[in-house]
């Protein structure tokens, strides 16, 4: 009787045991089944962040155009938010926007190109490793640093060589915004002319080419698509930079092409609208949603151009 | 006549030949011309805000007279803000890229979200800005404290941290993992035990980097509306706060009226640019040290 009972004992003992088993294998496997569903919820934040992005900037936007005509904006060339008959033309900001945009990449895209050129044709490595950690500096210090750096130093320079500059104008904000570029340009055509095959520039040299000339005729056109791309990303960059022109810019809303004078870009009104705590619910409150949907606008459209770009135009060696 | 047509390609040979070197040269100028401005930027900080800088700036509070003003409070504001992003970037951005690298089928969902992704990295912060006003400051009511601030800088830095975590995920050598599965490993084992360790010395360095990019970020919280005002020092992150960066932006509004807060926003940009040294360093360090391996 006593080993009879043993057995059995025994016997149970092994089932729960393969139960056990079973159990805590069927919890390992729920568990890896529910990792990549916890996961894609994760992933879907991003997501939920363009949605969230596109879906307030818009759904104020439409608030805004009830109260404002949308020929009025787009077509206004004056601005007053604050006058007691309130006018919300957004030509001043584009103005203002496109004007500093096109004074930094007149700064940035030949400077950045000829470092390009530099780094990726004529330096060492040696110094190409020295060089280019030293331009990410210069990216990497931050937009408001660069801000006082306009408004404390380059802006008085200026204004000793170029007289009626004002203490506040869009043609320092806008160069200093050039130098913050030039490394973006640098880094990505300095890529694009790197990935040039070196058969092809030995094909041209053994022709009798000079360097510059292999770098014309050769590296230039077979690089511009990524050239072209780093520029328009780099006009992007300028459109969305907010700190530098909203310190030496000043806040005038004049509808001028005078680079001499205060200019304000979307981005600065942006921050006056909100600095000013604008109560929620006002025409000036919807106002700035309508003209940051207007710059979402803008910088998303040049990131497709230049991403378009890129993919369509490149040359496959 | 061959003579006249020899000395006349010598002639253009030479042209060329100089046109060549004067162009090298111009190219030379122009990389040194970024670096010219950037030491002038520097020098200027420092002639500027050296003289400022001392043990009673660092640790004081804030003032209304430059010569009692501190900057311990924007400090501990970094401080809490770095508190949110650091965690929330590297749980979303490092979760992200595991599903993205490891899980997603290669497909139209698995495309759409990266495309989403490089588009979120092209949004100017200020736009962030506004998404952090609307959807946290008012919508969630959190107003301008330390939360709000926090993940607003979270989800502008994220497609920085998702897309440096997928670069060292991929970098994780095949075999590894096979030899994972190998042994029985499951899909997450091998995920946790294998994949994730070694590729941790690149996620850290890219959520470092993007980490310093977020500390000296100003837009998005001027959007959500950081008071300029004195307000007492943060304990928290549902305090109230101010950081470095908005600082050094009302200071330098303010110099056009006194001179001498050009000199506590250049004094403040230095410990701004120190700290900036210092998350770049341990980024390079931890790359060096861990590159080798593999």
């Amino acid at each position: 009787m006593p080993i009879k009972n043993e057995i059995a004992r025994k016997e149970i003992g092994i089932r729960e045991l393969i139960e056990q088993k079973q159990r805590s294998r069927n919890f390992k496997e729920m568990f890896e089944r529910a990792i990549p569903i916890f996961l894609f919820l994760i992933a879907s934040i991003s997501i939920l962040t363009t949605a969230g992005i596109i879906y307030t900037l818009l759904s104020e936007t439409i608030e805004f155009f009830k109260r404002v005509p949308m020929a009025e904006f787009f077509t206004g060339t004056v601005l007053k938010p604050l006058s007691q008959t309130p006018q919300f033309g957004v030509l001043p900001l584009i103005v203002g926007t496109v004007t500093s945009s096109l004074i930094a990449m007149a700064v940035a895209a030949p400077i950045g190109l000829m470092s390009a050129i530099y780094l990726s044709e004529y330096a060492s490595d040696k110094v190409r490793k020295t060089v280019k950690p030293l331009l990410e500096i210069l990216a990497g210090i931050p937009t408001i640093v660069y801000g006082f750096f306009a408004f404390t130093f380059v802006t008085p320079l200026l204004r000793e060589i170029i007289p009626g500059l004002a203490a506040t104008n869009i043609l320092s904000p806008g160069i200093v915004m050039g130098v913050m570029i030039i490394p973006m340009i640098a880094s990505l055509s300095e890529d694009a002319m790197s990935s040039v095959p070196n058969s092809m520039r030995d094909g041209a040299l053994a022709l009798g080419s000079t360097k510059l000339e292999v770098t014309k005729k050769i590296v230039i056109p077979a690089a511009l698509s990524g050239i072209i791309a780093s520029f328009v990303l780099g006009i992007s960059r300028a459109i969305g930079e907010t700190m530098i022109v909203t310190i030496a810019s000043g806040s005038t809303k004049n509808f001028t092409f005078d680079i001499t004078q205060s200019m304000q870009t979307m981005t600065a009104y942006i921050v006056e609208v909100t600095g000013g705590d604008a109560p929620a619910g006002s025409t000036i409150y919807y106002s700035l949603y309508a003209v940051a949907m207007t710059l979402f606008a803008f910088t998303l459209l040049m990131n497709l151009l230049a991403r378009s770009i890129s993919r369509k135009y490149r040359e496959e060696y | 006549m061959e003579k006249v047509l020899e000395r006349k390609m010598s002639r253009r040979m030479n042209m060329r030949l100089l046109v060549n070197s004067v162009a090298k040269y111009i190219f030379l100028l122009a990389t040194l011309f970024g670096l010219v401005v950037l030491s002038v930027l520097i020098y200027r900080v420092f002639s500027e805000g050296f003289g400022w800088l001392n043990f009673d700036f660092i640790t004081g509070k804030l003032s209304t007279q430059p010569e009692r003003a501190g900057i311990m409070g924007a400090i501990l504001g970094t401080f809490w803000l770095m508190l949110v992003v650091a965690p929330v970037t590297m749980f979303l951005g490092v979760g992200t890229a595991i599903y993205l690298e490891l899980y997603a089928k290669k497909g139209r969902l698995q495309g759409f979200i990266q495309t989403n992704i490089s588009n979120l990295a092209g949004v100017p912060s200020i736009v962030y800005g506004i998404l952090g006003l609307t959807v946290f400051a008012r919508a969630m009511n959190f107003g301008n404290i330390v939360l709000a601030g926090g993940l607003t800088m979270s989800l502008l830095i994220l497609p920085i941290v998702i897309v440096a975590s997928q670069e060292a995920i991929r970098a994780v050598p095949n075999p590894l993992s096979e030899a994972s599965y190998g042994m029985g490993a499951t899909k997450w084992q091998t995920i946790k035990e294998i994949i994730l360790p070694v590729a941790l010395p690149g996620i850290l360095t890219g959520a470092i980097l993007s980490l310093s990019r977020a500390i000296g970020e100003t837009a998005p919280l001027v959007v959500i509306g950081i008071p300029a005002l004195l307000i007492p020092f943060p304990g928290g992150i549902l305090d109230k706060f101010t950081v470095l960066p908005m600082q050094i932006y009302y200071w330098t509004l303010d110099s056009s009226l006194t001179a001498e807060y050009a000199n506590l926003a250049a004094a403040t940009i230095i410990v701004l640019l120190v700290a900036l040294l210092l998350l770049n360093t341990t980024a390079i360090i931890i790359r060096n040290k861990f590159q080798q391996k593999h």
